[in-house]
């Protein structure tokens, strides 16, 4: 009996891309940098978040022929971005043979109260997190990937680190609980049952965990990886810096040997370019934040 | 003794292979560097992107130290992104590998993610009915020649070949909770 897409297979490329740095491009001639540099998959995208935050309007898919270009010239998986709970998008993604769909708080959300639901679909998804009960609602929903938000765009670490933090004490938390304390926890969390239990019986996230949001530098992606990502998603810090290809490298290089300073030092050392000038989060207001999107 | 079992996990789906092999007699262990590489009785190259684990094998030596066990006659299983990198050809890709076995490989050949699936294989060699698999992006061996033998194919594609100590699978028996392949590959050292 051969079943496709199943439940198995999704989650299974989610964990194929453990360890790896994913990259944002915008063009087939960045998509190959990226490959050349060791990125495990590409983000197909319009704009990087940077810009999308620079030029304002409302940021949707991209372009179909930009994304099916990255695909041709690449052999790695290829992501594509949709508006949160916009599944038209997402089906229009899928019909074009994309291997990850990101419901994405980088873009303008097209639906403020739904997310998709995304077992209705072939494709695996992944979706942002701001803490625990965020990512249990979206592995409910058929997420087969997790990230942490971040602060896309921001070129500032600082929004990982938190929702990174927050995801693995709210795991540590729930593996204190006794049994009969999960059904109030889950009434406070406002997440699915089964996968509260789930993740205090098995102390991890039933899908792979990555980091976004904010990583600009080598050492930025140690912290990440140290904290528990297990791969990570480079946004504007790599096309948004003066020497992308050197800069991919050395992220490249840093996520591998993660808990080795000497390598990471290395991977530092090895750059001449610039990183992408960041942003205090703290200034940013409130309604030009993105990990907000979505809930 | 229960033998070493090296998990190369500078990119890939390392931890699943680590958690299969822990439930069976071996010692299993992550390995990154040359000679952490060196120190194993078997090594395992995991699924992921072969093109990113080829890129860093490269990049920091790890390919030497792999080729060195081989010579030692050191058994080496490839799942999926390791089975592209032990095959002396890859068809349509000029990208670096191991090319120790008699094969030619072509890469996401059953088609893109959505074309991914799952079934069951008999296996040559294996007992007790077929083997649940899983298929992500896989490639299969288009042909294989000299010492290489075929141990299963599906809808008559190869997608597993014995060489020698060296075993190389286009699915991947980490992500079931069947143990007959990893049993076998321990048997073989």
């Amino acid at each position: 009996m051969t079943k496709k897409s199943t439940w198995k297979t999704k989650v299974g490329l989610a964990q194929m891309l453990r360890g790896g740095v994913i990259m944002d491009v915008t063009n087939a001639q960045q998509a190959k940098i990226a490959e050349d540099a060791g990125a495990v998959a590409v983000m197909a995208l319009e704009r990087v978040p940077a810009d999308i935050r620079a030029e304002g309007g409302v940021a949707r898919m991209a372009d179909l022929r930009i994304i099916e270009e990255i695909m041709e010239v690449v052999t790695i998986p290829v992501m594509a971005k949709c508006r949160i709970g916009h599944f038209a998008e997402a089906q229009v993604l899928q019909a074009m043979g994309v291997d990850f769909i990101d419901e994405s708080e980088v873009l303008t959300p097209a639906d403020e109260n739904f997310h998709i639901w995304k077992h209705d679909f072939d494709v695996p998804f992944v979706c942002g997190c701001t803490n625990l009960a965020e990512a249990l609602r979206r592995i409910g929903e058929g997420a087969a990937m997790i990230r942490t938000k971040g602060e896309a765009g921001s070129g500032n670490i600082v929004e990982a680190t938190r929702h990174m933090r927050a995801v693995i004490t709210g795991i540590e938390h729930l593996q204190g609980l006794r049994d009969d304390e999960l059904m109030t926890e889950t009434k406070n969390m406002g997440a699915p049952f089964d996968l509260v239990r789930q993740v205090a019986h098995e102390g991890k996230l039933p899908v792979p965990n990555f980091s976004a949001g904010g990583i600009a530098t080598p050492a930025d992606a140690a912290l990440m990886m140290q904290l528990g990502a297990e791969a990570i998603f480079v946004g504007s810090g790599i096309f948004k810096s003066e020497d992308p290809a050197e800069r991919a490298l050395a992220i490249v290089h840093a996520t591998t040997y993660y808990e080795d300073p000497h390598e990471v030092a290395k991977a530092c050392k090895g750059l001449k370019g610039a990183a992408m000038v960041g942003i205090d989060v703290a200034s940013l207001p409130e309604e030009e934040r993105l990990a907000t999107r979505g809930w | 003794m229960t033998p070493r079992v090296g998990i190369l996990a500078l990119q890939g789906d390392f931890a699943e292979h680590l958690r299969a092999f822990s439930q069976l007699d071996c010692e299993p262990v992550l390995v990154k560097k040359p000679p952490d590489v060196l120190d194993c009785q078997a090594l395992v190259i995991p699924g992921g992107e072969s093109t990113t684990i080829g890129k860093l094998c490269q990049r920091f030596g790890v390919d030497e130290a792999i080729i060195q066990l081989h010579q030692r006659g050191v058994p080496i299983w490839g799942t999926c992104a390791g089975m592209i990198l032990l095959a002396k050809e890859i068809e349509d890709n000029d990208q670096w590998g191991l090319r120790l076995m008699d094969m030619a490989v072509r890469r996401n050949a059953f088609g893109r993610q959505v074309d991914s699936f799952e079934t069951d294989l008999a296996v040559v060699g294996i007992s007790n009915g077929p083997v649940p698999t899983v298929f992500i992006r896989a490639p299969y061996v288009t042909r294989v020649w000299g010492e290489a033998q075929v141990l299963s194919s599906f809808e008559d594609k190869i997608v597993i070949v014995r060489q020698e100590n060296l075993l190389a699978t286009a699915f991947h028996p980490e992500l079931t909770d069947d143990r007959r392949i990893q049993q076998y590959f321990l048997a073989m050292v």
